[in-house]
């Protein structure tokens, strides 16, 4: 492990990702990517009493299918990192209580696939050989903590996002044969200032912008270098947005640059109005689509930016401004 | 019996009552697109503008004109509070300005209690379409 430049760590023996398994809700069943996820639910209860139940169940499901399908027993898993959005990560502790796996808990709002990933491999480097990552988020879950309660039946504004039902989880190993991680640039915490809780795209996209830009800086790479450079859930307002501060600051990724969030859902056909947001929108894109892309080749070298915005509802109805956080892993086969 | 259907219902007063609760609806969507505005509180504002135009007596115009039109909607709701408090205030002089205003409203109050119980017990939150 070595540091470069600011910001980003290199790691001389990169950790593979070894497996990776996703399951989705409902909206995303419908969606584009339906095809490349382990599960699909028609029920947004996956038959439990409350929508916060049915989140732990799908974390804890999809961790039980990346265990299985990765063949790595639990008890062979030294450490894990998980998170999610609901208060105290609560998804996350009651979904994976069971396992008997040493636990960190990470909060990185909707960075935290991304976050737990980077530690991850921090911890592959440092003295573990298996490490699982996993996160989730649930679309009434989310919007009961965060805007408002589902039975009040209010209009989402045309700039708020979809919030990912689902959940993504990966192992990474010390010795495997890729895709490796090459390199993590953790971000710093950026604030420009951005009130409204409906329009999350526009407060972390300068955060994307500052982590794009420092991992430019410091690996010395500039945007051709990946085939793929794909941030966490702006959706399609903090897409645009990226791509106008990119620029400015003299870096143009309109060509190899999408967004977890805009690939999900079809805009038109779905309604989900600027795209898919939630921890488990960077989670299940990477692990159901994105992982098997880099599996086949399709891809061989990615930039997987999570964004996250550090609100809370006591916060926002305060008034105050809403931090944007981004993490950067660059993946390669 | 041969009944004259059209003379049934006052024509005129059904379209005064649909456009006036329509134009009310219309502010309320405008506000929630244009503006950032919560929900919550542009139904505090239209309740309180209701209140404010009723006490000075425009709303009664209003209502006069549309009829239902003007008491459905949310700032009727404030309107019949300022009503209620001017009424209790000329029966019963200040402590009426205190009760008055529920009192009228509590056929409405009782009712949204009573209804979103009813409806607890039958129905169950789920997913948005959209």
């Amino acid at each position: 492990m070595e540091k470069l430049g600011k910001q980003t760590i290199k790691f001389n023996t990169p950790p593979t990702i070894l497996d990776c398994a996703s399951i989705v809700g409902p909206k995303e069943s419908q969606g584009p990517l339906a095809k490349y996820f382990d599960q699909t639910l028609d029920d947004e209860f996956w038959g439990e009493k409350t929508w916060e139940k049915a989140e732990s169940k799908i974390i804890k499901e999809t961790v039980n299918t990346v265990i299985s399908k990765s063949g790595v027993a639990a008890n062979e898993i030294d450490c894990m990192f998980a998170g999610d959005l609901l208060n105290q990560c609560i998804s996350s502790c009651f979904g994976l209580r069971e396992l008997s796996i040493p636990f960190f808990g990470v909060f990185g709002a909707c960075s935290t696939f991304v976050e737990s990933m980077c530690l991850g491999a921090m911890a592959i480097e440092a003295f573990a050989n298996n490490v699982l990552c996993a996160t989730s988020s649930h679309f009434c879950s989310a919007e009961k903590q965060f805007r408002f309660p589902l039975e009040l039946g209010n209009q989402r504004p045309p700039t708020s996002q979809w919030t990912v039902t689902g959940s993504g989880a990966a192992i990474l190993t010390k010795d495997g044969q890729g895709p490796y991680i090459t390199h993590i640039t953790p971000g710093k915490i950026v604030d420009m200032g951005i009130k409204d809780a409906n329009n999350m795209g526009a407060a972390m996209a300068p955060a994307f912008a500052d982590t794009l830009i420092a991992h430019f800086l410091d690996t010395g790479r500039n945007p051709s270098y990946y085939d793929a450079i794909i941030s966490g859930d702006l959706g399609h307002i903090g897409k645009e947005i990226s791509i106008d501060i990119a620029k400015s600051q003299g870096y143009n990724i309109k060509s190899n640059y999408n967004d977890c969030g805009v690939l999900i859902f079809d805009k038109n056909a779905q309604d989900t109005h600027s795209g898919g947001s939630g921890c488990a929108c960077c989670g299940t894109v990477f692990s159901g689509y994105l992982f098997k892309q880099l599996k086949e080749r399709k891809m061989k070298k990615i930039l997987l930016i999570a964004t996250g915005a550090l609100t809370n509802s006591t916060t926002s109805q305060q008034g105050e401004t809403i931090p944007g956080i981004a993490h950067a892993i660059s993946i390669e086969v | 019996m041969d009944v004259n259907w059209a003379n049934v219902f006052d024509w005129m007063m059904l379209l005064k009552c649909f456009v006036t609760g329509g134009v009310i609806c219309i502010i309320g969507q405008i506000l929630i697109d244009k503006t950032k505005l919560t929900p919550a509180k542009i139904l505090v504002i239209f309740v309180t503008a209701g209140a404010v135009l009723g006490g000075l007596g425009i709303y009664q115009y209003l209502v006069d004109f549309a009829g239902a039109g003007a008491t459905v909607p949310l700032t009727g709701f404030g309107y019949n509070l300022a009503k209620g408090a001017i009424e209790g205030v000329q029966q019963s002089g200040l402590v009426g300005s205190f009760t008055g205003g529920v009192k009228a409203a509590a056929g409405g109050i009782a009712a949204a209690v009573f209804f979103g119980y009813l409806a607890s017990l039958i129905s169950k939150p789920k997913m948005k379409k959209q």
